[in-house]
């Protein structure tokens, strides 16, 4: 494989908080080549989003530790980027989408100066030009009567319409990487396969990597090649898409995948992983997981396990499961 | 709403003709909105007889001791002053010099006070300093500190201006950050700076055109106050400085004859009261009609 577009080691990112300083993200690692499309799984608090927002360098605030380890992107290490630099490259190179629709668009401007905002700062295009790009762009995200809607202001859209607009003003420069994070949560079903096509699609035509961001299995399973799946701020298992849902290799990923719903089952409750993700400033000896694992053994309690490799692009963070594999090849 | 009567032409509508709609809303809902229209008369009265004030024909400053101390009458609607000078072209020249101070005031706290406002509220680190600041301006009275500013820079028109605005940037501020502090916590900013918009461009771009409404409102009521103190700083001696009349300096001279000689303090009093009473009208319609969250139907 080629040099990856985008290769993260080691990120860490701590957060100061009343009970001390928590880590949110720890010690993750990922790469995303040209072209390719990267789902990242896990709960809520499993740092799936601090690890988009970091690769951006938006976790500022006088409560985050600047992040540790590197982002290395076209040969430069982002975090050690001047702020200008990193402004030229936020928008025009790498861009991103969001979960809520309904507030990411600034009520008091409309659309076509909201899309044009990036492609006036990055391409210096003039208010008119940039006016016509924005015509071409809710075109080309699907959205009818563009030449019209390019006028209006938010509050007119529907939520679908808005990330349509978001996924409008993200590709405006033809970035080369897109994160998405949890772009279809907030929509309602239908409006979700819609959103998720046009992601596709677009992913194709423009040739561009996307990092995508969900807790949803079945978002996964439509779009990424590969997955890395996250849990209280570490990447417990990454593997191809297929091999992960055919045979999962880490505990975790048993349970997201056990509480899909499934077409052909008639269940009256989908089954849950017990407990819940824990208190990030809590200290867990051992592996993170093992206080909710169904297959825990002593040693998950004592040892910190480290992520394995498993096979070709395959890793998992639980040595028994990972023995257990090679024992059978 | 008459809004549903109106017809909606898809087809044919361009970018321009929507945000003129938009604009066009919100136009007619002061139209409809009574206080807010009462003011707006009021103040444009006010503004009128400024602009129209030569059109008396009249040296305002011009002495005619034979006829001081005349009440209303035929030739002298508002009376004489001391001086035998016409009260009624005194006060319509002092409402150029009181609505400009006010105006100044107005323009001159709320562009600074903005300014100040989405700084504390885009740079947290500056925030605690520029609010401590503002907190001890504030922690003044506000006439007191126009007092002691305006002795420090003499009783000049535009040190009353500068005084006045220093003494009533603090609220400005303090209304601007706010909602700024709002505004930066929505999606909308993350986006931006996704985008690869700088601190400047956010703070201008997208935190203050957010505060607009308020701003808008507070320099409504900020252009009352200012009309007010402009009066309180003539009558104790540091106003716009004499013979040039404003609406303060006029009753200031007044006071020492308001025994026997009540109208010299009367009409420029009740034009004053008149101006603030336009003033806040006009921001109280504009509060309503800006503010969605109020849906008052004046």
């Amino acid at each position: 494989m080629a040099a990856p577009l985008l290769e993260v080691n080691d990120l860490t990112v701590r957060f100061r908080t009343d009970a001390g300083w928590m880590t949110a993200v720890d010690r993750v690692s990922l790469a995303v080549g040209e072209g390719e499309a990267l789902g990242i799984v896990g709960e809520s608090g499993s740092g799936k989003s601090v690890t988009a927002l970091s690769i951006l360098r938006l976790h500022a605030g006088p409560t985050t530790r600047m992040p540790t380890g590197k982002v290395m992107y076209g040969g430069r290490d982002l975090l050690g980027l001047p702020m200008r630099d990193m402004r030229a490259i936020r928008g025009s190179e790498i861009a991103m989408i969001f979960q809520d629709p309904m507030s990411s668009l600034n009520p008091v401007l409309t659309i076509a100066d909201q899309i044009g905002e990036s492609l006036r700062l990055h391409q210096g295009l003039d208010h008119a030009t940039a006016r016509r790009r924005a015509v071409e762009l809710l075109d080309l995200v699907r959205i009818p009567d563009a030449a019209r809607r390019v006028d209006e202001y938010p509050h007119r859209l529907s939520g679908g319409m808005r990330q349509r607009v978001m996924i409008a003003i993200a590709i405006a420069c033809r970035p080369k990487l897109l994160i998405a994070d949890e772009p279809t949560t907030a929509l309602d079903v239908t409006i979700q396969a819609q959103i998720l096509d046009l992601l596709r699609d677009l992913q194709a035509e423009l040739g561009m990597s996307v990092i995508l961001i969900t807790h949803d299995m079945g978002v996964i399973a439509e779009f990424a090649r590969r997955v890395m799946v996250m849990y209280a701020g570490r990447v417990v298992e990454t593997a191809p898409v297929g091999q992960l849902f055919r045979r999962p290799l880490h505990p975790y990923t048993d349970g997201l995948l056990a509480a899909i719903p499934k077409l052909d089952v008639d269940v009256r409750r989908l089954p849950a992983i017990p407990g819940s993700i824990p208190d990030p400033t809590a200290v867990i000896p051992g592996c993170r997981y093992s206080p909710r694992c169904p297959m825990v053994q002593a040693r998950c309690r004592t040892e910190a396990p480290d992520l394995l490799p498993a096979g070709p692009e395959r890793q998992a963070r639980c040595p028994p499961r990972v023995a257990a594999l090679e024992h059978a090849a | 709403m008459a809004d549903a009567t109106m017809s909606y032409q898809p087809a044919l509508a361009s970018g321009e003709a929507i945000a003129a709609r938009r604009r066009f809303r919100i136009l007619r809902k002061l139209l409809h909105h009574r206080s807010f229209m009462v003011g707006f008369v009021i103040v444009l009265v006010m503004v009128m007889a400024a602009l129209l004030a030569p059109l008396t024909g009249i040296d305002p400053n011009k002495m005619a001791i034979r006829f001081r101390f005349r009440p209303p009458q035929d030739a002298y609607w508002f009376g004489t002053d001391q001086f035998g000078r016409d009260l009624f072209t005194r006060t319509l020249y002092g409402a150029q010099l009181s609505l400009w101070i006010g105006l100044s005031v107005a323009v001159l706290s709320g562009v600074i006070g903005a300014a100040i406002g989405v700084l504390s509220a885009q740079f947290r680190r500056l925030d605690s300093l520029l609010m401590r600041i503002m907190d001890a301006l504030m922690a003044a009275p506000a006439i007191l500190l126009a007092i002691g500013l305006g002795a420090a820079l003499g009783p000049q028109t535009h040190s009353v201006i500068i005084a006045l605005a220093v003494a009533y940037i603090p609220r400005t501020a303090r209304i601007v950050r706010a909602s700024a502090l709002v505004t930066r916590e929505l999606e909308f900013i993350e986006a931006a700076r996704v985008a690869g918009a700088s601190s400047l461009r956010i703070m201008f771009r997208h935190l203050l055109p957010n505060a607009t409404g308020p701003l808008l409102v507070q320099s409504t009521f900020v252009f009352a106050y200012a009309i007010l103190a402009e009066a309180a700083l003539s009558f104790l001696g540091i106003g716009p400085p004499p013979p040039a009349p404003s609406w303060g300096n006029i009753i200031a001279e007044g006071r020492s004859f308001a025994v026997q000689s009540w109208w010299i303090m009367l009409f420029p009093g009740f034009a004053i009261s008149l101006a603030a009473l336009g003033m806040n009208l006009l921001g109280d319609g504009l509060r309503d009609v800006l503010d969605p969250r109020l849906k008052v139907e004046g």
